[in-house]
């Protein structure tokens, strides 16, 4: 598929500080992308390159075949949902959504079809005589995201948009996120630290870390195959154990060999395993490849979350059936539950250790 | 290029503000006793100053009443400020308004409108005169500077003290008060500074055989400024801006103010 | 709750300090030396003398006022820009001249003005005309302008500083260029601080007598002037607050402006 903009070795720092160093990507046209990392790992530089507002120091950014590096912000074919609305305190909801219109001397009948519209796309009908201060967090955000698509963008910078709304507001809003982007048939770019939010949403997640790429993939990929520690730690739950690739299909953990699927990390060589909360099984101590006492048990709504001693261990574990404290218990994971990973082997990626 | 417009255009701007400031360092040095002619560079104006007790007495008056007046509205200020917040909103916003007053009312109103207070009441006019409109004038600011703090203040510190046993005074003092502290600190330089450069309002207020030293150059126009007065205003000048320098280059760079970035 | 009888001590210091002394000058104002009513003290503003007080009052500070903000706004632009911290700007420009007594600052401007002065060298070294504007009008817009350019850029620069930088952004991402973002969105935000500046310089502009006494020379009288000397040297204290009450109607209407601008009540103001 086309790619509709291409970021080509990118850097960037302030003073001394580098904040991106040569990154490359790509977005394809009528993508829903995320850019996942916590804060300082350089995802909402990134967009702020892409919307213009920050220029890199090395680097092009192409839109569309042409280099739009040095072009202004107002001379971009794409618009900026912002973090905290930034809506015009000063006009109201109309003028707000007009703004962008009005500066391209559309006609009053056009402006005033596109506000409705608008208006109707994001559910708020009939505010459009509203100050923004008299809105709820939600209701800007959605006046923010009809302020920006009005002038229909090829593409939609969201910088956390949803960042500032409490978690209940947080999941519809999602929900009208994916609606609106089907409805609209435009390419998105979504800045998150909430791997929640990047898992539900996107079709391509890109996790970033202190100025560096670790994964692209879609969120399936990302969560169930994550490429390094980093990434394992990032999204979701995870145990991850230092290991020994035996030979292929056959890893030794803890002291204890376990059948997994991964091949091509030679023979002896020193690996990072991923094993994912719920893919381990407890069993009764016999089952298991390896025994292990609960040593804590919380109750989490849909599951129990434990902790299991095991081999000098801490495994986290989480299941429907509830063992108690103290109870001996086997442990097992399917071979295709076990993720290999390299461990670190420069400096560079030593950096994007697990910090968090 | 913008760059260097910009850096030209503030230091024209301070240039603006500044030299007047400047001319008067000069003019302390300057062994002429006219304004306009350089006569030479000369100590003497330094030495003669601490002979001339009308000087002398106008500066401790000066002082003293900046001093007292500062200390005051301090004081009746912050202790306004904290029942302030325990008022109605609509009492408060009429209190609010009645303090803007003398800030926003011309000097020359509020100075005659305390003249005739003080001649209705019968009062001598003189330090304490002067004192009480000082006093007046700088309520103002103590609260416009402590209040700001007030607010961002988390009134669940004052529960959370009470709650672990404090007592309300002991509260007050351990918890709430270094939290405003920088705002009555501010408050305090504020009001001492309106203070030392006030004329208008002392100039309606003060009686016969007092004098500030804003009133006694005021006297002096007309027959001339005693070169003294030059160099007591330097003395005084390059002092602050010693002091203001020993306080904002702290070894600990450690930055407090009232304002919210 | 006996932390609302703290206020107690302000409220009376306030009522005698500043309301009842308002009062004394309406009465004053609005009687004659019998004590009775009378509108004379205040209609004399028309006669020929007060009124071209108050008229060349008014025209001086309108014109510092303007001055004030067309050099206070880029300054105020400027220093927002560079992010200096307001504390110390604050400190910059309006504490630490007032250590310098205001007289003598404004005096010096005589010195630097004066037909052989430091102005008048400079501008001849680089051959340009002289200025010869001390004892003129002139000279006091010039006053003015020194004395309450703080009380102008102030104000602004804390409405420019409080504007958020994605709401700049965010114009710009609409499609507005330099030109369209500053005077739909920058301008109309920093409103409140233009008007809290204007009342702040032309209020103090208005009312001054000691800038006209200083700079002006003996013959030009300011409404200022004109009070001052009801009270201090003519002694006719009715007259003096007649005319005073007509000075605090545009004190009241400058006020009502800001009061509908400012709908954030403080904050601007310092």
């Amino acid at each position: 598929m086309h790619k509709l903009i291409d970021l080509q070795h990118i850097t960037k720092a302030f003073d001394q500080n580098i904040v991106l160093d040569d990154m490359s990507l790509y977005i394809r046209e009528n993508e829903f992308l995320t850019l996942l990392g916590p804060s300082g790992c350089g995802k909402t530089t990134t967009l702020r390159i892409i919307g213009g507002f920050e220029s890199p120091d090395k680097g092009q950014v192409i839109f569309d075949g042409t280099d739009i590096t040095s072009r202004p912000p107002n001379r971009r074919p794409l618009n900026t949902v912002f973090q905290k609305y930034a809506l015009f305190p000063h006009m109201n909801i109309g003028e707000n959504i007009a703004f962008g219109l009005r500066i391209k001397n559309k006609s009053r009948a056009y402006i005033r079809d596109k506000i409705n519209y608008a208006l109707k796309l994001v559910n708020l009908d009939g505010y459009e005589k509203r100050m923004p201060d008299s809105l709820s967090g939600g209701q800007q955000q959605r006046i923010a995201i009809a302020r920006a698509i009005v002038n229909e963008p090829r593409v939609l910078l969201l910088d956390e948009p949803l960042g500032a709304l409490d978690l209940k507001l947080r999941q519809d809003m999602q929900y009208e996120l994916i609606r609106l982007k089907n409805e609209l048939g435009i390419t998105f770019i979504y800045v998150t630290h909430d791997q929640e939010e990047a898992l539900t949403m996107s079709d391509t997640i890109v996790v970033m870390n202190q100025g560096y790429i670790q994964q692209i993939g879609t969120p399936e990929r990302i969560y169930n195959e994550p490429e390094n520690a980093f990434v394992a730690d990032f999204i979701g739950d995870s145990n991850i154990i230092g290991g020994i690739m035996i030979r292929d299909e056959l890893v030794e953990i803890l002291g204890t060999r376990f059948p997994c699927v991964d091949t091509g990390f030679g023979q002896n060589r020193p690996v990072d395993v991923v094993i994912r909360p719920e893919d381990v099984e407890l069993t009764s101590p016999q089952q298991g490849i390896l025994q292990g006492i609960v040593s804590h048990v919380i109750f989490k709504g849909v599951h129990y979350e434990m902790e299991v001693m095991a081999s000098g261990f801490e495994w986290l574990v989480q299941s429907t059936k509830m063992f108690s404290v103290g109870t001996q218990v086997g442990l097992y994971v399917e071979p295709f539950n076990i993720q290999i990973m390299n461990k670190p082997t420069s400096e560079d990626e030593e950096a994007i250790g697990v910090n968090e | 290029m913008k760059k260097a417009m910009r850096n030209l255009y503030i230091a024209l701007i301070f240039l603006f503000l500044y030299a007047p400031i400047l001319t008067l360092i000069v003019l302390s040095f300057n062994a002429s006793r006219s304004r306009a002619k350089w006569g030479g560079f000369t100590l003497k104006w330094y030495q003669t100053m601490f002979r001339n007790d009308a000087i002398l007495q106008a500066l401790s008056n000066t002082l003293l009443i900046a001093f007292l007046s500062a200390l005051a509205a301090t004081v009746i200020g912050t202790v306004a400020c904290i029942s302030m917040q325990a008022m109605k909103r609509r009492n408060r916003a009429i209190l609010m308004g009645i303090t803007n007053i003398p800030m926003l009312n011309a000097d020359i109103v509020t100075g005659i409108s305390l003249m005739l207070l003080f001649l209705t009441l019968g009062l001598r006019f003189g330090f304490m005169t002067i004192l009480l409109s000082h006093i007046t004038f700088n309520i103002p600011y103590v609260i416009l500077s402590v209040m700001p703090r007030m607010r961002q203040l988390n009134p669940s510190i004052y529960e959370a003290a009470l709650d672990l046993g404090a007592s309300h005074t002991h509260a007050f003092f351990r918890v709430v008060f270094p939290d405003i502290l920088p705002g009555v600190l501010s408050g305090f330089l504020m009001a001492f500074t309106m203070s030392l450069d006030d004329f208008i309002i002392t100039h309606f207020t003060k009686g016969p055989g007092v004098d500030t030293l804003s009133t006694k150059i005021y006297t002096e126009v007309k027959k001339g400024i005693k070169p003294e007065m030059y160099a007591l205003s330097t003395l005084i000048f390059v002092t602050v801006l010693v002091l203001l320098f020993l306080v904002n280059r702290p070894p600990a760079g450690k930055k407090e103010t009232g304002q919210t970035p | 709750m006996n932390k609302k009888s703290l206020a107690f001590p302000y409220i009376l210091w306030a009522g005698a300090f500043i309301v009842i002394p308002l009062c004394m000058v309406f009465y004053y104002g609005m009687t004659d030396k019998t004590g009775a009513f009378t509108l004379s003290n205040i209609i004399t503003i028309a006669t020929a003398e007060h009124a071209k007080a108050l008229v060349l009052s008014i025209e001086l500070s309108l014109a510092s006022t303007a001055i004030c903000f067309f050099l206070a706004y880029p300054l105020a632009m400027i220093l927002t820009d560079m992010h200096v911290s307001t504390h110390s700007f604050v400190v910059l420009i309006f504490i630490l001249p007032m250590w310098m007594n205001f007289l003598l600052r404004t005096l010096a401007w005589q010195t630097l003005l004066e037909k052989t002065g430091v102005i008048n060298s400079i501008l001849q070294l680089i051959h340009l005309p002289g200025l010869d504007i001390i004892n003129t009008p002139g000279a006091i817009i010039l006053g003015m302008v020194y004395n309450f350019l703080p009380f102008m850029v102030l104000p602004i620069y804390n409405a420019l500083s409080k504007i958020d930088t994605n709401v700049i952004n965010a114009a710009r991402d609409l499609g507005a260029n330099g030109m369209q973002t500053f005077f739909r969105i920058i301008f109309p935000l920093s409103l409140p601080g233009i008007i809290s500046g204007i009342t702040m310089v032309f209020i103090p502009a208005l009312t001054t007598f000691v800038i006209s006494t200083l700079l002006g020379g003996s013959k030009i009288l300011l409404i200022g002037n004109v009070i001052e000397q009801e009270f201090t040297q003519t002694g006719n204290w009715h007259l003096g607050s007649g005319l005073s009450i007509v000075l605090m109607i545009f004190i009241l209407i400058n006020m009502v402006a800001e009061a509908v601008f400012d709908r954030e009540g403080e904050g601007t103001r310092l």
